[in-house]
């Protein structure tokens, strides 16, 4: 019987396995150009110039990021270069801080510490971290508290002081405010339009 | 003994030391989360959590080096090509991990330039090594590619074990290329990341586990050849059939197309077939055996792997699969609860089952049996399943309170890490934490006694004298 030998077998494993990488690498083009910055689903990082909002979208059924009027951040309109030199920093500030090893981005990473995927939308910045920081912008109450997360303590688990400088710390807020806009199919979920109290 | 052989206990030594640093790193990152402020400043979560999941990679990597080493000469009866670059690598391998983790504790982080990524961490989950112990790895790899490749071809004999063996290793080196570079964009990162991490975890590592075990069910229970290979063969049909594109059930929230949540949910819930098809392997063969071994350790750990790499890997893991439910378990402790399940039944249990089989050639002991091996498993295994069911129960809660009703915010997650349900789940993960490493301990005892010549003698008298063994 065909299938008592092993050669079946080894073919059925070359083939399944070489079908399953072409369908990958063509699906790999398509997602790369889908997520490239000014792409379908990831916007050009002088999307920290604009004001981001975060909207439930009856036709697609869930919420989507929504790209509104002007709204300059840290009081700067930054070019396409400038906010390009920017997002690397901020990368960086990311990778060297080991943030991952805490938080998650776009739910990915460790779970210790909130998932920053919309980070830059969440109510809290303006309801506590700016009177507390005594800031007048969002931006600004961010990059206080990133610098010093010592001097405002908020809930029980507390963020460690990781020596962040303002030019980082502004890099950092940029990026976060970068990533709020990406299409992410709807991940998370109704994120800031519920408020708890329990 | 084969030198490779030598060499290979060499590396299943310093496997199991990184498994212990890992449990204890384990045991500090679950305390960060028990108690607020634990050594806030000093070692933090993301330390000790680094720690703790790149041992545990190490480790692992350890053990199918060592696992290889142990079982090439004798598939291809000969020395390995290149042993003694092989043994150099070792000591580099171990010199550079102890380097890369002394500097994680100092040292932890630096600002935010190349340079940081270059010499004290790349900051990337599972992969934080800098770049240059990276080149390390990356240099370790390619000799024990050199050596299975040219052992190989110089004994002119590729059996199909070998065969699979050889093909599997190109990706294992090649996708370890993307530890390196220091993407801007965080979608394009994460995309390619996964290919990292999913297809070594989920594709390639299932693959080499699977030819180690194909290799010690001959060993342990004299196998089939034919049937050892028609099994392996439909296994890689089915893991690369599944698990190439079942890399879908990553790309679901990074921003990729939505089409991702049709083909990655599809092919991840076809990811268990294989790993069922294990199970029914090796109770078929245990079946036929009538669960007569000559080391009983060895094969209850082959079972446990069967066994845990189904419901570990494939049935944790398909429960939160699905993109409908993956929406709100995806990043919460339900996450960690699949993660410790499916890394403990899929390799860490295979790991120990050859060190069990290697240990029994290397001190020539019949029988092969002890107290301790029965204890340290029991433990290993309830303090295992403890701390899933324990993450499971914090997961649910996290899933409901943070994401479905709190709406993922700062203010929602961190009501949900302080609602009853969560910290009694995280409180009794510790618990079973600590159940855990006496397991580990009393595994160690074992490795270090078990089948000596000394213990091996009392065993005869004491069967001889009618007693128990």
């Amino acid at each position: 019987m065909i299938a008592e030998d092993p050669a079946f077998w080894r073919a059925g494993a070359i083939s399944s396995t070489l079908v399953m990488l072409v369908v990958l690498g063509f699906l790999t083009v398509d997602s790369l150009a889908t997520i490239r910055p000014g792409g379908a689903n990831v916007p050009a990082y002088t999307v920290i110039n604009k004001e981001i909002r975060y909207e439930f979208d009856v036709e697609s059924n869930r919420y989507r990021p929504v790209i509104g009027a002007e709204q300059l951040l840290f009081g700067r309109n930054y070019s396409a270069q400038e906010a390009e030199e920017t997002m690397r920093l901020g990368k960086l500030v990311i990778q060297s801080r080991n943030c991952m090893n805490c938080h998650t981005f776009f739910g990915n990473g460790a779970y210790y510490a909130p998932d920053l995927t919309k980070a830059w939308l969440d109510p809290a910045w303006q309801q506590m971290w700016m009177p507390m920081t005594q800031s007048s912008t969002r931006e600004d109450a961010m990059a206080i508290f990133l610098m010093n997360p010592e001097k405002f303590p908020t809930w029980s688990r507390q963020m460690p002081n990781l020596n962040i400088t303002r030019k980082e710390a502004e890099a950092l807020v940029a990026y976060l405010k970068w990533m709020s806009a990406v299409e992410t199919n709807g991940f998370p979920i109704h994120f800031g339009h519920i408020q708890t109290n329990r | 003994m084969f030198r490779s052989q030598q060499l290979a206990l060499r590396y299943f030594a310093a496997a199991m030391t990184l498994f212990g640093i890992m449990i204890v790193a384990g045991l500090l990152a679950s305390t960060h989360y028990v108690q607020d402020g634990f050594m806030l400043n000093k070692l933090d979560f993301s330390i000790t959590k680094t720690l703790h999941i790149d041992t545990m990679i190490i480790w692992l990597l350890m053990g199918f080096i060592g696992a290889v080493y142990w079982f090439l000469p004798i598939e291809l009866e000969r020395e390995v090509e290149g042993i003694k670059l092989a043994e150099i690598m070792f000591w580099i391998f171990c010199a550079a991990v102890a380097v890369v983790a002394a500097v994680f504790i100092f040292v932890q982080y630096g600002p935010a330039t190349e340079m940081s990524l270059w010499f004290i961490n790349q900051g990337r989950k599972y992969v934080e090594a800098p770049r240059w112990a990276a080149i390390g790895i990356t240099l370790v790899v390619l000799v024990f590619v050199y050596n299975v490749v040219a052992t190989a071809l110089k004994a002119k004999k590729i059996t199909g074990i070998v065969g699979v063996l050889m093909v599997d290793l190109i990706p294992l080196f090649g996708l370890y290329l993307i530890a390196f570079p220091s993407i801007t964009n965080m979608s394009e990162d994460q995309y390619w990341w996964w290919w990292l991490v999913h297809l070594w975890v989920e594709a390639t590592w299932e693959i080499l586990i699977g030819c180690i075990m194909a290799l010690a069910l001959m060993q342990l229970l004299g196998t089939n050849r034919r049937i050892v290979e028609t099994w392996l063969y439909i296994e890689v049909a089915l893991v690369l059939g599944t698990g190439i594109l079942g890399l879908g059930h990553h790309y679901f929230w990074i921003g990729t197309p939505s089409y991702w949540l049709g083909i990655g949910g599809f092919f991840s819930a076809l990811e268990p077939l294989p790993l069922l098809g294990m199970v029914v392997h090796a109770v078929y063969d245990a079946g036929t055996h009538r669960m007569k071994t000559t080391n009983k350790p060895a094969f209850f750990w082959v079972m446990a792997e069967a066994f845990g790499n189904f419901i570990g890997g494939g049935v944790f893991g398909f429960m939160m699969t699905l993109p409908q439910i993956n929406l709100f378990t995806h990043g919460t402790q339900w996450t960690v609860s699949h993660g410790h399940f499916a890394f403990w039944g899929a390799y860490g249990c295979g790991i120990i089952a050859v060190i069990y089989l290697a240990l029994q050639k290397a001190r020539d002991a019949q029988q092969l049996d002890s107290t301790a091996w029965k204890w340290s498993f029991a433990l290993l295994n309830l303090g295992m399943v403890g701390m899933v069911g324990a993450l499971l129960v914090s997961g649910i809660a996290q899933a409901f309170y943070e994401r479905a009703m709190g709406g993922s915010t700062l203010q929602a997650f961190m009501e949900a890490q302080t609602n009853v349900w969560f910290v009694q789940g995280i409180v009794m993960r510790l618990v079973f934490g600590l159940v855990f490493a006496v397991g580990y301990v009393i595994l160690i005892v074992d490795l270090l006694a078990i089948g000596r010549k000394r213990v091996a003698t009392e065993n005869f008298k004491a069967r001889a004298a009618g007693g128990p063994a």
